[in-house]
């Protein structure tokens, strides 16, 4: 079986990156293949890692507020370049009312405070959109 | 096969696939590797390699924009460590280059060691052959940080360039065996540091010590994160490759390198045939047994396996 592939990604202006970093680190040491792109990514920047890196997984950490814009435009380019493998899911500070609407426009799961890594690397585990053997 | 010829044709996705089918399935690797062989051979291979944190990204960041604005396409296949724990890692170079992603003439792939300890991983060859077949007139491969023995890319990379860092260590450390051994360019890199120019000394010096050297590295001072030095290491580069090509070197040094793997793949099957040979009705642990209670001794057990293989 190979490792899962994960591009950890920080879109937008916001300039904090700790936390993204705790979870690369954690999905690191679950065995896993982390790419990181840096603070301040473009989503066509992330697009264009994500079908290079030809990951499995697309983790969007986003604090600026800004997720309503960039989430779905994450999806909406990689829908454009029929990339259609992948799980794509959020985490950080992202108030419930808008999560429904996140889900609709093509993230499978949002991540807030207080979820345990554990949860989050099961979650990755269970969802993935393509086998890995 | 589709998948190859759509990457032929250009489209990144499916080199991208075509990466992760040779990096993890090895039956996948040898159908794909059979039928695109003849598409191979074109790039040109640099190697970059160095001590962990002297700059190789940015390095990199800065060679390839210069070989972009040259009208090339340039692939680059940057290779970080996995956890010998988890089995995971952290693959970062893609920081230092995040202006590259998007140019339509540059693919960047990130691999990690998966164990392989020589700076590459196993099948960094394999990912460079897709590269190559994908019409890239460059590839760039960064190692993992290495310390001194880590040599794996000179039997990957026809030109390589060391980059070195001021203030790592005195003048021994650069007449030492091993990796100071394998630079075709040798780059001190941070050079706005104190003590560069000692460390360009001192390397210097070492690479005038040997006599017996075809052709003398060149020495070049660079500071890449404010693309300082960026075109002497061109320079040198194309030297390097002009060097190579006229003198028929670089016909040599990859039918060489083309030996090597040829021998590795003879091995590595062989050592299939091996495993499944020992490992039939508990041999192996009978076997063992008997060397530690005397009644054998290891010689006498090998001979008697390879009687027995080479009997099938």
């Amino acid at each position: 079986m190979r490792p899962i592939r994960v591009l950890v990604a920080k879109p937008g202006l916001d300039g904090h990156d700790r936390g993204a970093k705790v979870i690369a680190r954690a999905l690191r040491d679950a065995g896993m293949e982390v790419i990181y792109t840096g603070l301040r990514q473009t989503p066509e920047q992330i697009v264009a890692a994500a079908v290079q890196e030809d990951v499995d997984v697309v983790g969007i950490s986003i604090l600026s507020g800004a997720h309503n814009y960039l989430f779905p435009r994450v999806v909406e380019l990689l829908n454009e370049q029929s990339v259609d493998d992948v799980l794509i899911i959020g985490g950080g500070v992202i108030p419930d009312e808008d999560i429904p609407l996140l889900k609709e426009a093509g993230i499978a799961e949002i991540f807030t405070p207080g979820t345990t890594t554990t949860q989050m690397i099961e979650y990755i585990k269970n969802n993935l959109k393509r086998t890995i053997d | 096969m589709e998948l190859i010829q759509r990457m032929l044709s250009g489209e990144k996705r499916a080199c991208a696939k075509l990466i992760t089918a040779v990096e993890n399935n090895p039956e996948e690797a040898e159908k794909i590797l059979r039928e695109i062989h003849q598409y191979t051979g074109n790039a040109y291979v640099i190697g970059i390699t160095g001590p962990p944190g002297a700059g190789k990204s940015t390095l990199t960041d800065k060679v390839v924009k210069s070989l972009i604005n040259e009208g090339k396409k340039v692939g680059i296949i940057a290779v970080d460590p996995t956890s010998p724990y988890s089995g995971g890692s952290i693959l970062g170079d893609r920081i230092r280059m995040q202006d590259l992603a998007l140019n339509p003439n540059v693919f960047i792939r990130s691999m990690g060691t998966r164990g392989q300890l020589g700076g590459l991983s196993k099948y960094t060859k394999n990912a460079l052959k897709i590269l190559d077949a994908a019409g890239y007139d460059y590839i760039i491969i960064e190692t993992v940080g290495v310390g001194q023995s880590e040599v794996d890319i000179v039997k990957t990379a026809d030109t390589i360039v060391m980059v070195m860092v001021p203030g790592l260590g005195d003048d021994i450390q650069s007449i030492k065996a091993g990796i100071m051994e394998i630079g075709d360019i040798f780059v001190i890199n941070k050079s706005d540091l104190f003590g560069a120019d000692r460390t360009a000394t001192e390397v210097n010096m070492m690479l005038d010590l040997s006599m017996a050297m075809e052709r003398r590295p060149p020495v070049v001072k660079v500071t890449a994160s404010r693309s300082e030095g960026i075109d002497d290491l061109i320079t040198e580069i194309n030297n390097h490759q002009e060097y190579l090509k006229t003198s028929g070197k670089l016909h040599t040094r990859r039918k060489n390198n083309l030996k090597l793997e040829i021998v590795e793949l003879i091995e590595s099957e062989l050592r299939k045939i091996v495993i499944s040979h020992v490992d039939s009705e508990n041999k192996l642990e009978l076997e063992t047994d008997k060397i530690i209670t005397k009644e054998k001794n290891m010689y006498e057990v090998r001979d008697e396996f390879l009687k027995k293989i080479g009997e099938r």
